[in-house]
């Protein structure tokens, strides 16, 4: 349990802290730091057993037939990369609460940074594949959110877009090579796997598998020539940097091919890549850090090399470089977080990053020039400081390193890049602290409270501990985890300051020594630099990227060319030649079933329904016309159905009609009253052929079809609907019980629909669509904008609808009715109101929040079949008992009407919906007059103007309707 | 005898629908097709209720009020759009 408590703990805080945030900023880092501190407990509870046993593991079933687990394992590797994202994340988390300003939202950014730990967490102790990969995918979805945590500005937006593509491009290759490596090993289980490296190792599929792996990792860890996201990504607040940019997430890549290593590493393949990209990386990156002059770019330049260097180690393929790179890891997580946070100190007190403004801080910030100085001579390999103990071991490992039978070029390279880290570092604290006038842009500057620089503190304590006495301090974790990376013990090897004079420790002097005078040259080497061909991966990807969506834009323009025409030649041809194949090979004698006698109003039917086909074919340029064709069509189908015994869906058909032409008339008044005209007959002799042919299929295939008897599913349904369903109405039972979940489905996707459509009309009274719309002609008004007639016949048939449609509801699971169609007469007898009283009057009257009303019948629905849940059925299990009750008799409550309820509220929300968005169109374009329903001309000679037309005052005409609206208060509100 | 008065019924309101049909293709207003539109849909409410006389059904009845409960609303919506434009004011 406390292994995955350690995963869980920060999710809840992620979850929590949104929440709470409006308690302030404390209250928020109080949560976070308390799962941190919990976390980190959990964590070092199981650390006596770790370094004993070298393992722990807790599973649990999540998707067993995917091999799925909820798995995890704690080992010393692990062990060492929690207590990183831990310890540094709490340091960080404190650092941001003083970092950010009192407006900055930091409840979500601490929601974000806590949903970043726990996935984090989850990628160094998953102990299955597949996990893993989530894991993998939920950093690169978090760091996206973080690094575009300032999503106002355009460089936050892009560097997280470049990030997100990047990392998650790498993310699905690392989905194929979990796949890849499951199939192999036949097992997701990381341990099982790591036990039985040989198997991975001599598949056929090794290479494939290394590659994908490979990808994966380097594009995560910022390799070349993937390492262009890293600097894009210094747009994210300086703690996010410190992060997940230097400390942990770009760490990922590394853990994953340390984890891997004993499967995959040892082999050519693994060696070549591997040290060579890393060997390019740590140079290039190095080279770049020098001439940049924003601090967090030398930073995340100085990290792209030395992730560049711990790479290389991996690739060597020697037990003491895998050892090396952990150690490594180690001090450059240290170090690189201490510059992270003291550059954002640095930022924070002076206003800028720029170290050519910058200068002389020492005298202002002496505190903070003391750490940073610290971080960077560790970062430059200074004895005395963590980073020249892994450095020394690190050029220990390149001096026995062989690449291709060349044995100077590994340690040659090293030292190069050695040198060059130095020069950096050294110029990083020259420039900022120490040189210059000792002026900076801010005056004022001074060192910051202690919440900024002790958790700065906090990080050197270690670098100088481990770099002062290394055997004490990191002998043992460094061991213990460079084991679990090898997976036996590790080769004989002693942290200490002084190893004598070795090949190593000559290289360390060359390489410091020739750094101290690249600072003497460096005027000549910004020349240098400034000459040469620097491509910039971020331009370069941009062009890729905009190339891709050229073809995508392309492709689509193609295959979506916006003819109608043409799509429906195609779906046309396809169903052609689907009809065929089938036809080719199928029973083609005449079927068995007798004819129907024709009746004469059979004919006339069909007569009409080909008359409607053909009007609309003939007329469909006019779009009224067009859809007068439609009602016609609708109607008749209606009445097809009646005869065919098929009443629901004749309610269905009819309600529907009605909706449709009310919604499409309220759109129609905006849009051109005929379609644009067509390309007249060019095609003609191709089109006509298709459509002929395919009306006869189709008819054809009708005509098979209905003379055979064809066993389908509807006899069992309709067996089984009174028996199991409780319900006489089959179809209603199918609907809510049978077939529930393909009913909730639809609800929602009808729910998406609406908030679609309402959101798409929103977004058309703003900007170039409303200026259209408010200068649209008027269109032609004649009479009365509320008919006496209508209104008062309207208010009438409100109660008299309102009650059928209860009645429908009610009835639906014995007889015809349901849900379904209730929601559509109510919601068609409340539309009526819209138009004979308009829109004032009727929102004044009725609920607005339609919303709300779709929420809440999805939500019913939704609750109704959890319910089954809570009794230990199924989701959406149907239940029903009979009551008997006085005088009513027999009533049957089935958990299906509840389900129904939630179906009739989703349909009246939506329709409601709707029309509410489309007369925001019509308010918006024709606003309203002064005139309400039953206005009465009188009114308009007296001098009240303003006078609410529906006041009280000319009531008595009739006496419910107006009664109602004495007793309304709203009535008389002043607008 | 019902029956026959039945059918004969049913056909002559079949007839009717025919001719509105002509009514309703021929035009030439709009305002005509619509008024056809509105009458045929009062015909599918009698062939509905001839229905249920003829088979002996009272679910038709209730099939016939609800058509007569909505029909008439996409006439009122049509009539509306061609005098106002706008269908809500």
């Amino acid at each position: 349990m406390l292994l995955s408590a350690i995963v869980i703990l920060p999710f809840a805080a992620a979850l929590l802290i949104p929440v709470i945030a409006r308690a302030g900023a404390g209250a928020s880092l109080c949560l976070g730091g308390l799962s941190t501190v919990m976390a980190l407990v959990a964590l070092l509870a199981q650390a006596p057993l770790v370094f004993q046993d070298g393992l722990v593991v807790e599973r649990h079933a999540w998707v067993p037939k995917a091999g799925l687990d909820l798995a995890f394992f704690v080992d010393p590797l692990g062990l060492l990369m929690a207590g990183l994202i831990l310890v540094i994340g709490l340091l960080v988390m404190i650092y941001a609460r003083f970092y950010f300003g009192p407006k900055e939202a930091f409840g979500r950014f601490m929601a974000r940074l806590a949903l970043f730990q726990g996935s984090m967490l989850g990628i160094v102790i998953a102990d299955n594949l597949l996990l893993l990969v989530i894991f993998w995918e939920m950093t690169s979805l978090s760091s996206f959110l973080l690094i575009g945590y300032w999503s106002h500005r355009a460089d936050s937006r892009r560097g997280a877009r470049n990030a997100l593509v990047i990392t998650s491009a790498g993310g699905l290759a690392l989905l194929a090579s979990a796949l890849l490596i499951g199939h192999v090993a036949g097992t997701f289980q990381l341990t099982t796997i790591l036990g039985q490296p040989d198997v991975v190792a001599q598949s056929a599929l090794y290479l494939p598998i290394l590659i994908l792996v490979l990808f994966g990792c380097f594009t995560k860890s910022a390799q070349l020539p993937f390492q262009f996201w890293l600097p894009g990504a210094m747009a994210a607040p300086t703690p996010v940097s410190a992060y997940l940019h230097s400390a942990t997430m770009v760490k990922a890549g590394l853990f994953l091919m340390a984890r891997l290593w004993p499967i995959l590493a040892g082999s050519e393949a693994w060696f070549l890549i591997v040290t060579t990209v890393g060997l390019l990386t740590m140079v290039v990156g190095a080279w770049i850090a020098i001439f940049k002059t924003d601090l967090k770019a030398i930073l995340a330049y100085s990290t792209v090399s030395h992730l560049g260097m711990i790479a290389m180690l991996l690739g060597l393929g020697t037990k003491l470089a895998a050892v090396a790179a952990i150690f490594h890891l180690l001090n450059h997580a240290l170090f690189k977080a201490a510059l992270f946070l003291s550059a954002g100190i640095v930022e924070h007190e002076t206003g800028t990053r720029d170290i050519n403004r910058l200068g002389g801080l020492w005298r202002a910030m002496p505190i903070t020039a003391t750490l940073s100085t610290l971080a960077a001579l560790a970062m430059a390999g200074v004895p005395l400081l963590n980073g020249f103990l892994s450095k020394e071991m690190m050029l220990e490992a390149a001096v026995h390193a062989d690449y291709l039978g060349v044995a100077w070029l590994v340690p040659l390279l090293a030292t190069v890049g050695s040198a060059f880290s130095v020069l950096y570092a050294f110029r990083f604290v020259g420039r900022v602290f120490f040189m210059g006038s000792g002026r900076p842009p801010g005056e004022l500057a001074h060192d910051p409270g202690p919440g900024l620089w002790l958790p700065v503190a906090c990080l050197i304590i270690p670098v100088v501990a481990i770099g002062v006495m290394p055997g004490l301090v990191a002998q043992d974790l460094v061991a213990q985890a460079g084991s679990a990376i090898i997976g036996e013990d590790p080769p004989v090897f002693e942290l200490a300051i002084w190893h004598g004079w070795t090949q190593a420790f000559q290289l360390t002097l060359v390489a410091m020594v020739a750094g101290l005078l690249g600072l003497w040259v460096l005027r000549w080497l910004e020349r240098l630099h400034a000459g040469l061909w620097h491509p910039s991966g971020e331009q370069i990807f941009g062009k890729l990227l905009d190339a891709g969506s050229c073809v995508v834009a392309w492709l689509t323009g193609r295959l979506q060319n916006g003819s109608l025409q043409f799509y429906l030649a195609v779906f046309c041809l396809t169903g052609l030649a689907l009809g065929i194949t089938a036809f080719w090979g199928g029973d083609l004698s005449a079927g068995t079933r007798p004819l129907m006698p024709l009746s004469p109003l059979g004919i006339i039917g069909w007569l009409v329904v080909l008359a409607a086909s053909g009007f609309a074919v003939v007329a469909h340029q006019n779009r009224l016309l067009a859809l007068i064709a439609a009602g016609l069509a609708g109607l008749m189908v209606a009445l097809a159905f009646v005869a065919f015994s098929a009443p629901d869906l004749a309610l269905t058909q009819l309600s529907v009609e009605v909706v449709t032409v009310v919604l499409l008339l309220l759109a129609l008044n905006y849009l051109p009253k005929t379609t644009p005209r067509l390309r007249p007959l060019r095609r003609f002799g191709v089109n006509a052929p298709i459509a002929l042919l395919a009306g006869a299929g189709v008819g054809a295939a009708l005509y098979a079809l209905l003379r055979r008897d064809v066993n389908s599913i509807s006899a069992f349904y309709t067996a089984m609907a009174l028996p199991a369903g409780g319900g006489a109405n089959v179809v209603n039972v199918i609907l809510v019980d049978f077939r529930g979940y393909d009913t909730l489905g639809e609800i929602t996707v009808l729910a998406i629909a609406a908030l679609v459509i309402y959101s798409l009309l929103q977004s058309a009274l703003r900007g170039a669509a409303a200026r259209r719309l408010t200068e649209w002609p008027s269109s032609a008004q004649a009479g009365d904008s509320h008919p006496l007639l209508l209104v008062v016949l309207t208010r009438l048939l409100l109660p008299m609808a309102l009650l059928v449609g209860l009645y429908i509801f009610l009835r639906g699971h014995q007889a015809p009715g349901g849900g379904f169609i209730a929601g559509l007469i109510v919601g068609i007898a409340l539309i009526l109101q819209y138009m004979a009283s308009g829109y004032a009057w009727a929102s004044r009257r009725l609920p607005t929040d339609y919303h709300g009303l779709v929420a809440v019948g999805v939500l019913v629905a939704l609750l109704t079949g959890s319910v089954a849940m809570l009794v230990g059925r199924p989701f959406l299990t149907g239940g029903f008992m009979h009551l008997h009750l006085p005088y009513l008799g027999s009533i049957e409550l089935a958990s299906a009407t509840a389900f129904d309820l939630g179906v009739f509220l989703t349909v009246v929300g939506v329709v409601l919906l709707v029309l509410a968005g489309l007369s925001r169109m019509a308010r918006l374009a024709e606003p309203s007059g002064e005139t309400g329903p039953l206005t009465i001309a009188l009114d308009r000679g007296e001098n009240q103007p303003h006078r609410r037309t529906e006041d009280v005052g000319h009531a008595p005409i009739f006496g419910s309707s107006f009664a109602r609206d004495a007793a309304d208060p709203t009535a008389k509100e002043p607008d | 005898m019902i029956v026959y008065a039945s059918l004969i019924a049913m056909t002559m309101v079949g007839l009717a629908l025919l001719l509105n049909l002509y009514r309703l293709l021929r035009g030439p207003d709009p305002i005509d097709r619509i008024l056809a539109l509105d009458t045929m849909t009062t015909n599918v409410v009698g062939i509905v209720l001839i229905g249920g006389v003829l088979f002996n059904t009272a679910l038709n009845f209730e099939i016939a009020l609800l058509i007569a409960l909505v029909g008439f609303i996409s006439t009122v919506a049509f009539c509306k759009y061609l005098m106002r434009g706008d269908l809500i004011e």
